[in-house]
């Protein structure tokens, strides 16, 4: 049903993604609501154009809160006010925060639609096949193990109504062998789709912690749509400085090495985990790896070049390279990717300015639909 | 689109309006619609009301209100408007208990705008006022073209929160044959019925002084305006170089700023008081056995108590309990503040029983820094964990201040003046006889964000045309800012 609004919600978000008004669009900001995703909580990003006003310098201002707590206790970390106890001049609804789940494949469905992205095409499906057990039905023989109680029970009730042993003052009801029945099942066979996402992020010391924010964000969003593509995706995660290794999730986005950067040896581990793990015949690879453009030296950028062409896109869908754009790093990886790879349609290359960009960024990477 | 009452949900109103008026409460006649989940979100995000003029800021509040609901956020419970008659909106999915809820919520809001009196000078008539307001910008924008329109509302929302907050109740500005009487008075001295006594009354010196008052404060008239301004909208409106359409658009910008600002000025009282109903419609007359544990669910839910968030509904009905326990109880007046001894003061209890009698009085003639002022007190403070918060520089992060009680009560005062926006008034129109705008901000211990300020002096300059200013402090030092539509330059100035 259409409403009324409509047309200033559409005007809004115009204006957001910088279609229209561009005067405007140095006040967008992104604000965020916190969801949660099983116990964990998300981020749904929440823009909004703050238009300037005179007012106080908020970190200066502070506040009144309520609740428990020592002289000093941390209400939270960063730019945010945690709340400044005046509603909007005007405002007048209660508002009730509830917990509850946000539905993953939701939020990716969302995702779809807001950037049209594409249905990824499987590739292999037919041929990887999984077995899976499914309860058919109910037997009188089988394992203890598989006994069905209420069925069971059920069987004894009948049996002892018509036998005229059943006494409604005392409701003892005892199974005997016959009454006894099993869940029994049948194996089947389900084609299934196998993915793997390899990240991997540069870590020098050019990277701060601004732009692992945006690799942090877009790499959530990636997750979540392929995962929607997918059922069973596997993660894994590569960092490197000069030299590569591989992490656990939570090491990939809170470490902080130093040092310079040689791409080729992350690219080298990634060949290696593919070659491994991953046949091309019976997986779907997703390579995704962000840096801020700063190799080491000519020399190994021809290297990762080569490794690429010789021996990483031959086993993937895509390959993407995400290039977020810091204060130190000079930028010149992807330029010379799109020199030497830029027709190749597995390879999908992205420039992410700043948060805002992480947008146009998602759409770069997934709106190939491969 | 909006449905009247279902027969079940009229047989509620009428039960609940029955209870409300029993207990004494007084309002406008109450409409209430019933709408569906988007429909609701539509409607907050106009303010409250049905239509309002296009603009893209109530889209982005529906993106919020819509994002929200969607993922199971939050959601909207009740939304009144002042005005009579009072509307007041039910969301179609609520459950029974829920619709009470709201409607005796509703009552108690409907009283609150009726006679608080802050509100005594809003247009009650604002339903129509606004669908007027969205008729006339709608031509606007036919005439001019939605960008030119929009580019304008956007630069009037900028400036929207420079009005005087006191300008309903007071007259700034004297009445001109009052100072014509004062001024004969200073010219010819007092009026003198025996001649022989015109020396004592009025002295040579005595005259002397009044004339030379008199030539000063002439001067000064030549000063424009002769005293600050605070309602900068309506300076604007008057002497700033606007085209007709800007005129009109700048006018209702205003005059909708007016309409809301008594709103933010009770959002304490107001939802403390229409809480403190809710509460005892429902627990002492309109609730049923089953319906409890959902009702007490849903009541503690907007209580809640949010980490570091001051939640007005919870301290406005606390500080109503307070007040009616104490009036009750006669713990208050002379002998109550200077008995110090601990037990007598516990066991205090006079039974006057003046509680609820003292509340509706509260409820016609405070606002929320008069309420917290009057009535905040030191157990209170306790009872209810208040603190401070400020920011720490070193740990990058918030953290709580201090629970002493002076500091808490000033920081809640300071926070609720002028909205916890900055006092700024325009002191000069001719700033260096160039017909420059000069504004100042009477710091407060507070600095002006100077990023915010930049773009703000921008917005005012492509009104008045000519290069705007303001004079600040920052880190203890004047400042001025002033800019010229294209660039701001920074001066230190004494103060």
């Amino acid at each position: 049903m259409s409403l009324r609004i409509d047309q200033d919600h559409s005007r809004f978000k115009q204006i957001v993604r910088g279609k229209i008004k561009q005067n405007l669009k140095q006040y967008v900001q992104q604000g965020e609501m916190i969801g949660k995703k099983g116990k964990e909580f998300i981020s749904i990003p929440v823009p909004f154009i703050d238009v300037p006003r005179f007012k106080f310098g908020s970190r200066e201002q502070g506040g009144v809160g309520q609740g428990d707590g020592e002289e000093g206790q941390s209400l939270g970390q960063g730019q945010e006010q945690p709340g400044d106890g005046q509603g909007k001049a005007g405002e007048n609804e209660g508002q009730h925060v509830l917990e509850v789940d946000v539905a993953i494949d939701e939020l990716a469905q969302i995702l779809g639609e807001e950037l049209q992205l594409p249905n990824i095409e499987h590739r292999g499906s037919e041929k990887i096949v999984t077995t899976k057990i499914k309860y058919t039905g109910v037997h009188s023989i089988g394992p203890e193990s598989l006994k069905h109680f209420k069925r069971t029970y059920r069987e004894a009730l009948k049996r002892q109504i018509s036998m005229g042993t059943y006494n409604p003052d005392n409701p003892v009801i005892i199974p005997i062998r016959e009454d006894r029945r099993y869940r029994t099942y049948k194996l089947q066979n389900l084609p299934q789709t196998n993915a793997v996402i390899l990240y991997m992020m540069d870590v020098s010391g050019s990277m701060g912690d601004e732009q692992k924010e945006i690799v942090r964000i877009e790499s959530f969003w990636l997750d979540t749509w392929l995962r929607h593509q997918y059922k069973g995706l596997e993660s894994r995660y590569i960092i490197h400085d000069a030299v590569a290794r591989e992490v656990d999730r939570d090491t990939f986005f809170h470490t902080r090495e130093s040092g310079g950067t040689m791409i080729s040896s992350a690219y080298k581990l990634c060949r290696d985990i593919i070659k491994a793990d991953y046949p091309i015949s019976s997986w779907n690879v997703y390579p995704f790896h962000f840096s801020d453009g700063d190799n080491w030296s000519a020399d190994d950028t021809r290297g990762c070049i080569d490794l690429l062409k010789g021996d990483i896109l031959a086993n993937v869908n895509q390959f993407a390279y995400g290039q977020v754009e810091s204060p130190y790093g000079s930028g010149q990886f992807i330029k010379d990717l799109r020199e030497h790879l830029g027709g190749d349609e597995r390879v999908a290359l992205s420039e992410i300015a700043d948060k805002d960009g992480i947008y146009g960024s998602i759409k770069d990477f997934l709106g190939k639909g491969r | 689109m909006p449905k009247s009452l279902t027969p079940r949900l009229m047989d509620l109103k009428i039960e609940i309006e029955g209870y409300a008026r029993a207990f004494g409460l007084d309002f406008f006649e109450t409409v209430f619609e019933v709408l569906s989940t988007d429909e609701l979100n539509m409607v907050a995000a106009y303010g409250g009301f049905p239509t309002r003029y296009p603009h893209w800021r109530w889209g982005m509040e529906y993106e919020q209100l819509a994002k929200s609901s969607e993922y199971g956020l939050s959601k909207i419970y009740e939304l009144v408007i002042n005005n009579d008659p009072c509307f007041a909106y039910l969301l179609e999915a609520n459950a029974e208990v829920d619709q009470k809820l709201v409607m005796a919520h509703v009552y108690g809001h409907n009283d609150f705008f009726k006679n608080n009196f802050s509100f005594k000078y809003t247009n009650r008539k604002m339903v129509d006022e606004m669908a007027n307001h969205a008729t006339r910008l709608r031509r606007w924008i036919d005439k001019k073209g939605v960008e030119k329109v929009e580019d304008f509302i956007d630069v009037c929302l900028s400036l929207e929160n420079l009005i005087d907050q006191h300008a309903p109740h007071i007259k700034r500005n004297p009445d001109p044959a009052r100072a014509k009487e004062q001024e004969n008075v200073r010219a010819e001295g007092f009026k003198v019925d025996k001649d022989y006594m015109r020396p004592y009354v009025n002295p040579a010196d005595f005259l002397a002084e009044q004339r030379k008052k008199l030539e000063t404060e002439k001067h000064a008239q030549k000063k424009f305006p002769e005293r600050p301004q605070r309602d900068v909208l309506a300076f604007l409106l008057e002497h700033a170089p606007l085209e007709d359409w800007e005129h009109d658009i700048l006018n209702v910008v205003r005059e909708e700023a007016y309409y809301f600002a008594p709103q933010g000025q009770t959002k304490i009282m107001n939802e403390g008081w229409a809480s403190y109903w809710h509460s005892t419609i429902m627990t002492t007359r309109a609730l049923r056995d089953h319906e409890i544990v959902d009702y007490a669910d849903h009541h503690s839910g907007t209580m809640a108590m949010q980490q570091g968030k001051l939640n007005p509904y919870k301290v406005g009905i606390e500080l109503f309990r307070d007040i009616e326990d104490r009036w009750n109880k006669g713990r208050y007046g002379k002998d109550w503040d200077e008995c110090d001894d601990l037990r007598a003061r516990r066991n205090w209890d006079k039974q006057l029983g003046h509680g609820r009698q003292k509340i509706f009085e509260v409820r016609k003639h405070y606002n929320d820094i008069t309420f917290i002022d009057e009535f905040l007190t030191q157990e209170f403070a306790v009872e209810q964990k208040l603190f401070t918060y400020n920011f720490n520089d070193k740990k990058n992060q918030w953290e709580i201040a201090s629970r002493e009680f002076k500091k808490v009560k000033n920081k809640l005062l300071q926070q609720l003046t002028n909205f916890g926006q900055p006092v700024i008034d325009i002191i000069d129109a001719n700033y260096e006889n160039r017909g420059e705008l000069l504004l100042a901000h009477k710091h407060e211990g507070v600095d002006l964000d100077p990023n915010y300020a930049r773009h703000t002096l921008k917005n005012l300059a492509s009104l008045w045309r000519r290069p705007v200013g303001i004079v600040t402090k920052v880190d203890g030092k004047g400042l001025l800012m002033r800019h010229d539509g294209q660039t701001m330059v920074e001066k230190k100035v004494d103060l």
